[in-house]
């Protein structure tokens, strides 16, 4: 038995991009984008809507519509996961690799039973009997604080409410100890004192069982008080990682620092003005010339409108994509 | 507009040219043939149909050429399908456009009736009028009529009532304007885009309806033909004489699928512009 | 859930005792009367006719009659097969038409559901569009159309299956009217099924399921299956509505005794109480299956077991 060692890398992407047909030719969800998420490490993305940071990781889990072209690669567990069979996805997906989605309210099936919803993952993954799933359905609820579970497994979804719903997703997700979770805007559906219970709940599930989390995000806040390391993506493309702590002390791309402006600090005093954002980010249709940023960016030249920067190594651990990085 | 979305699709193109073609041969069709409805032709009784003896779709029990009397037939049941449609349409409109608008209690009241009498198909509601008052033509078009404006009086209610809350209903009544004024100028106009596509649905549906009625011989009487009756002797003598059932049952075919597909695609170009 | 069931059984039977109501006004104020078919009768035994039957009451009296009747199940008698009364009638000949019916209905639902959900699954493919093509002639073309039709293809030309006629215990003679009956619900719904399933597939708990690993045929079946069925419930009331109508023709074409052949008998001979019965019938069946329908809501979206 020679592989005892953890794979350096729980999942990671090289190159990935994402494509669909439109009219005119494609539009470019993804534009290569290539990051890691290690062992026991909590990766934060932030980005705002339209970056992509979704598409990609729909794209690792298989779940995206069949018009979407994929390309590139995604190791999970130095397997390559995309363009799986679906047998052999299906045998990682809710197993070793699980997913939780932004809306609670609509992504459990209203028509069943939580009881169920959760057994039939033990059945189909485990093998489990109904009745023993159900057992392993129970300390599942309990493990993410529901109270009076048993209840609630007999309850149907449209009974619960979000966060509980929302903690049931987790736990669902958790149900066959994967290595990786995707967290897809966990909390952003739900109220600001619900948030933070349910940060809270993966901080320690992560200290118990040392998963690896992908915290995706566009609130930078909620990605800090819990990730190792934070991965800033802006239209399609990663434009600055590095270790959480490093970070936020002080962010090397226009754009992440613009962001870390922007998270509401009650030290700042009140007058002090949010700083603005003019402009939009460019679509996914629209094609690349020069850095994406450029037309919003304080500290732009005439190279950044003709040369796109490449991602490039600060020190190991961090990277930036800017021909004028702040540090 | 939705016009142009609907003229480039395809199917819709298809049907409509078919339907103009079926219209236009029921109407100009029986110049092109020397026969006449009524004559009896003796000579060729239940006869094939041919080119040569110029009966075309053959003949029937009596010698009477069918190619002639198919759109005799036709002309009868697209007319019938006109008229009652006609019918059927203005009673839900004004039905709809006034419990919509009027609202409250007699709207409730409206409604109850137009979901009691919705709990039963058409065919015997017509079938227990034709019992009641006997086998009447006239009364065939009204009782055809009366009975499918259900649907569209519900549609009409729908748009009514939200249409009652928009500003220049108010400021109309602030003017002074009278119900009824305010009904016929300002809520008709604007249902008119439903009332369109379902119109275009409701018309094979009353052929359909009136075929069936006359197939079962409850609906036009002999000697008048229309395509039910024919179907219904072609159906009495199809071990003999298949052509007989098959000239007004192609067409009737034809019609009925053309009036649909494009009522579909109606449906759906304006489906496609409201949600826009 | 008994709750709910009371209270939809309980909005029901005023619609019934509506129909019923306005049913038997209508006949009684209709001009002429149930003898005028015959010839002249002389005015006595026209009189005695007329007293026989109950007609000389005032209108009240034979309502609350009749009323009294219909709860014993008595339709009365037909005014047109003198040794009959309407329920006999109607016990010889619905065993026939329930038959044909009900399969007619099990195959619609069934066949309807399975193409619709294949369709659904090779979206956009040519199978779908021929399928979806197929559905509207299904829908289109008229029962009376089909059924002759069919019958000339499998009757005469190929000689498999009869034209028409029926003995007691055939199969054989069935085939072809439950064929004509079944099409059209059958086209519906595999065009609603289709519809709703790829909606379904759409929605975000169809996303979850699939992210746990759940293959294909468990997502399809235990999840999207029961919301998707929710419009083609709502169909069911038509469907049985559309094969009782389509009963009436496929029996007279076929020579079935079956009960649609006396309805139609019974509008072309003004046998009033036949066709009353007839119709008071029809509602009854209808008005069932609305029932079952509300139930059946319940059952694939629980949320509606909860409204008050």
């Amino acid at each position: 038995m020679t592989e005892d060692r953890e794979p350096l890398a729980t999942l990671s992407t090289r190159a990935l991009r994402v494509d669909y047909p439109i009219f005119g030719g494609t539009a470019a969800a993804v534009r290569g984008v290539s990051l890691s998420v290690g062992a026991h490490e909590c990766l934060g993305v932030v980005g705002e809507s339209g970056s992509g940071k979704t598409q990609l990781f729909m794209a690792v889990m298989g779940l995206l519509p069949s018009g979407a072209q994929v390309s590139g690669s995604a190791l999970f567990q130095d397997g390559e996961i995309l363009g799986l069979p679906p047998d052999q996805l299906n045998r990682i997906r809710g197993s070793k690799l699980a997913m939780v989605f932004q809306d609670p309210m609509t992504s459990l099936t209203p028509h069943l039973k939580i009881g169920m919803q959760l057994a039939e993952i033990l059945v189909h993954h485990r093998g489990l009997s109904w009745r023993d799933a159900e057992r392993a359905a129970l300390s599942a609820l309990d493990r993410v604080h529901i109270p009076d579970p048993r209840r609630r497994l007999k309850q149907y979804p449209h009974e619960l409410s979000g966060g509980m719903r929302q903690r049931v997703m987790i736990g669902m997700s958790l149900l066959c100890e994967p290595a990786l979770v995707i967290a897809d805007e966990p909390t952003s559906a739900l109220d600001v004192t619900v948030q933070a219970r349910i940060l809270e709940l993966l901080r320690e599930l992560r200290t118990q069982t040392g998963i690896s989390i992908v915290l995706i995000s566009h609130d930078l806040a909620v990605v800090a008080s819990l990730a190792d390391r934070i991965a800033v993506m802006y239209a399609g493309r990663v434009v600055e990682s590095a270790p959480a702590a490093e970070l936020l002390r002080g962010a090397r791309h226009p754009y992440s620092a613009l962001l870390m402006q922007c998270v509401p600090d009650f030290h700042r005093a009140r007058t002090e003005r949010m700083p603005f954002l003019a402009g939009q980010a460019p679509g996914a249709a629209e094609p690349e010339r020069g850095c994406a940023f450029a037309p919003r960016c304080p500290r732009s030249t005439e190279r950044c409108t003709h040369e796109r920067p490449a991602l490039v190594a600060v020190h190991s651990g961090a990277e930036v994509a800017c021909h004028h990085p702040l540090t | 507009m939705a016009r142009r979305r609907l003229l480039a699709n395809p199917g819709a193109r298809i049907s409509l040219g078919i339907i103009l073609a079926l219209v236009a041969l029921a109407v100009i069709g029986p110049w092109l043939n020397p026969n006449r409805v009524e004559t009896l032709d003796w000579s060729f009784i239940a006869a094939d149909p041919g080119i040569a003896h110029a009966h075309w779709f053959g003949t029937d029990r009596l010698g009477r050429d069918l190619y002639v009397r198919t759109l005799a037939g036709a002309r009868v049941s697209m007319i019938v399908g006109l008229v009652a449609s006609a019918v059927s349409l203005s009673l839900g409109l004004m039905y709809g456009a006034i419990a919509g608008y009027v609202g409250g209690r007699t709207d409730d009241v409206m409604m109850r009736l137009v979901e009691i009498l919705g709990g039963l198909p058409l065919i015997f509601f017509v079938i227990f009028l034709t019992v009641v008052f006997g086998r009447n033509e006239y009364l065939l078009f009204v009782s055809i009529g009366a009975v499918g404006w259900l649907t569209l009086a519900r549609i009409v209610r729908g748009q009514a009532l939200s249409i009652r809350r928009q500003e220049y209903i108010e400021a109309a009544i602030a003017s002074g304007a009278g119900t009824a004024r305010i009904i016929c100028r300002h809520v008709l106009p604007n249902v008119i885009g439903p009332v369109i596509v379902y119109a275009t649905l409701t018309i094979p549906q009353i052929i359909l309806l009136e075929s069936f009625l006359s197939f079962l011989g409850l609906g036009i009487q002999e000697p008048r033909a229309s395509l039910g009756t024919l179907i219904a002797e072609g159906a009495g003598e199809m071990e003999a004489a298949p052509w007989i059932l098959l000239g007004p049952g192609v067409f009737l075919t034809l019609l009925l699928v053309c009036l649909n597909v494009f009522g579909d695609r109606l449906r759906d170009a304006f489906d496609a512009g409201t949600r826009r | 859930m008994l709750r709910y069931f009371l209270k939809r059984l309980g909005g029901a039977i005023p619609t019934l005792f509506i129909i019923v109501t306005l049913s038997f006004l209508l006949v009684r104020i209709a001009p002429g009367g149930p003898f005028d078919q015959e010839k002249s009768l002389p005015p006595e035994i026209l009189a005695n006719l007329q007293s026989a039957y109950g007609l000389d009451q005032p209108l009240w009296v034979q309502y609350t009659r009749y009323l009294g009747s219909l709860l014993h199940g008595d339709f009365g008698p037909s005014f047109r097969y003198k040794d009959f009364t309407v329920t006999e009638l109607i016990g010889q000949g619905l065993p026939v038409t329930a038959e044909i019916g009900s399969a007619a209905l099990i195959l619609a639902l069934s066949l309807g559901m399975l193409v619709g959900i294949l369709a659904a699954l090779r979206h956009d493919r040519p199978a779908d569009y021929t399928v979806m093509t197929l559905a509207v002639v299904g829908i289109a073309v008229p029962s009376f159309v089909v059924l002759p039709l069919l019958g000339l293809l499998f009757g005469i030309y190929v000689r498999w299956l009869p034209v028409a006629g029926w003995e007691p215990g055939s199969i054989r003679h069935l085939i072809l009217p439950i064929v004509a009956l079944t099409l059209p619900p059958l086209a519906y719904v595999a065009r609603m099924t289709r519809a709703s399933l790829l909606d379904v597939l759409q929605r975000p708990f169809i996303r979850t399921a699939f992210s746990m690993g759940l293959p294909l045929h468990t997502v399809i079946l235990r999840h999207a299956l029961r919301p998707a069925l929710i419009p083609v419930a709502g169909y069911l009331a038509p469907a049985v509505a559309s094969i009782m109508t389509g009963s009436l023709v496929v029996e007279s074409i076929a020579g079935l005794p079956g009960v649609g052949r006396y309805l139609v008998q019974g509008a072309l001979n003004r046998d009033y109480t036949l066709v009353l019965g007839m119709v008071i019938l029809y509602s009854v069946v209808l008005i069932g299956m609305g029932l079952v329908v509300d139930l059946l809501y319940a059952w694939l979206d629980p949320r509606v077991r909860f409204e008050r």
